[in-house]
């Protein structure tokens, strides 16, 4: 039986001219969906951080599949992490993380 | 498909700078950029620019940004310089303006670029206006991203959602522009397309407003500049028999 909110795992990009930690960025999304949708819409969007890598500035972000449009208009409009001026692009989207891999070793 | 970013306000002094914004334009998936420059610009500075972009894989268009203060400058403007660019657009600051520039078949673009919703006027009467005379309306997503942080988001994002409608209803082709100055105001097509879901567009249309429409208006206004051109539906063609 499949669920009824399945997932779907994007990888970011973040461009910044400043070292990140991984909860600056979460919480730079999070306050970008909380201002572009209120708590209503930040309730329904299941969003979790699953892992970034400060060095290279990627990280890979979890949302159910409903609230995707959403999700990618929040990260798109990111334009400070903290004090630090930041832009945050979705280089993939894929419904598991073993087919986000398996994109990226195909690429 | 080939994207299109019809305002990346690279300087024309600085190619460095410029360098930077192409290539990362470029590696964001664009193919055709529009650079506004000065209505003196040398032609020099503008084929460093092409060379420039071409480095990168780029399509350079000019551009020229028009913001007149009343409609008899606006009409001075484009005779002067109307033929010395690709695409010319018009910061419409009052309703005369926007009026003129509406009606008239050598502008390319309207842009309204108030936060105060009095100061823009986008409405039913310019709509139809702007649909005789295939202007496009253009929505740069700078600006955009500038009334979030200015918290003016909610009036900006409700009246585009309007005038957006009304573009849609009358037939108005809509551009969507990055409006970057630097390369981390730049975002990729597909997250260009997300942002205008915040103002009511659909991922189709969103798609349209980045490649089909704005190289639309670069492909008229290049067929109009070039030398077979006579009037619309008439072209030169030299084919001497014998």
């Amino acid at each position: 039986m499949t669920r009824v909110l399945r997932r779907r795992y994007l990888v970011l990009k973040v461009d910044c001219d400043k070292p990140l930690e991984a909860a600056a960025l979460s919480d730079a999304v999070w306050n970008a969906v909380l201002r572009l949708f209120g708590e209503s819409g930040a309730s329904q969007a299941g969003l979790y951080l699953v892992r970034f890598d400060e060095k290279t500035g990627v990280g890979i972000l979890r949302c159910f599949h409903t609230a995707l449009p959403m999700v990618r208009a929040a990260v798109a409009s990111v334009t400070k992490i903290g004090d630090a001026k930041a832009a945050v692009h979705v280089l993939r989207v894929a419904g598991t993380l073993k087919a986000l891999s398996r994109k990226a070793a195909g690429s | 498909m080939k994207f299109t970013d019809l305002h990346l306000c690279a300087p024309s002094d600085n190619l460095e700078q410029a360098k930077r914004l192409f290539s990362k334009s470029a590696e964001l998936g664009f193919s055709q950029i529009g650079v506004p420059l000065m209505p003196n610009v040398r032609e020099e500075t503008v084929d460093q620019l092409r060379q420039v972009s071409a480095e990168a894989g780029l399509d350079f268009v000019t551009r020229l940004d028009l913001a007149p203060r009343s409609s008899g400058d606006l009409l001075t403007g484009l005779r002067r310089f109307r033929r010395k660019f690709e695409v010319v657009s018009v910061l419409c600051n009052s309703k005369s303006v926007a009026r003129q520039a509406a009606k008239d078949r050598r502008v390319d673009l309207l842009c309204f670029r108030s936060f105060d919703s009095n100061k823009r006027f986008f409405d039913r009467a310019e709509a139809e206006l702007a649909s005789a005379s295939s202007a496009a309306f253009e929505v740069d997503l700078a600006w955009l991203l500038s009334s979030l942080e200015s918290r003016s988001g909610v009036s900006v994002f409700s009246r585009l959602r309007r005038e957006v409608a009304t573009a849609g209803s009358f037939g108005v082709p809509l551009v969507i522009s990055s409006g970057a100055s630097e390369p981390l105001l730049l975002r990729k097509p597909k997250d260009c397309a997300a942002l205008t879901l915040l103002f009511g567009l659909d991922e189709s249309r969103a798609k349209d407003a980045l490649s089909i429409d704005p190289g639309a208006i670069v492909e008229r206004s290049r067929r109009k500049q070039s030398e077979d051109y006579v009037v619309p539906g008439v072209r030169v063609v030299d084919g001497r028999q014998g």
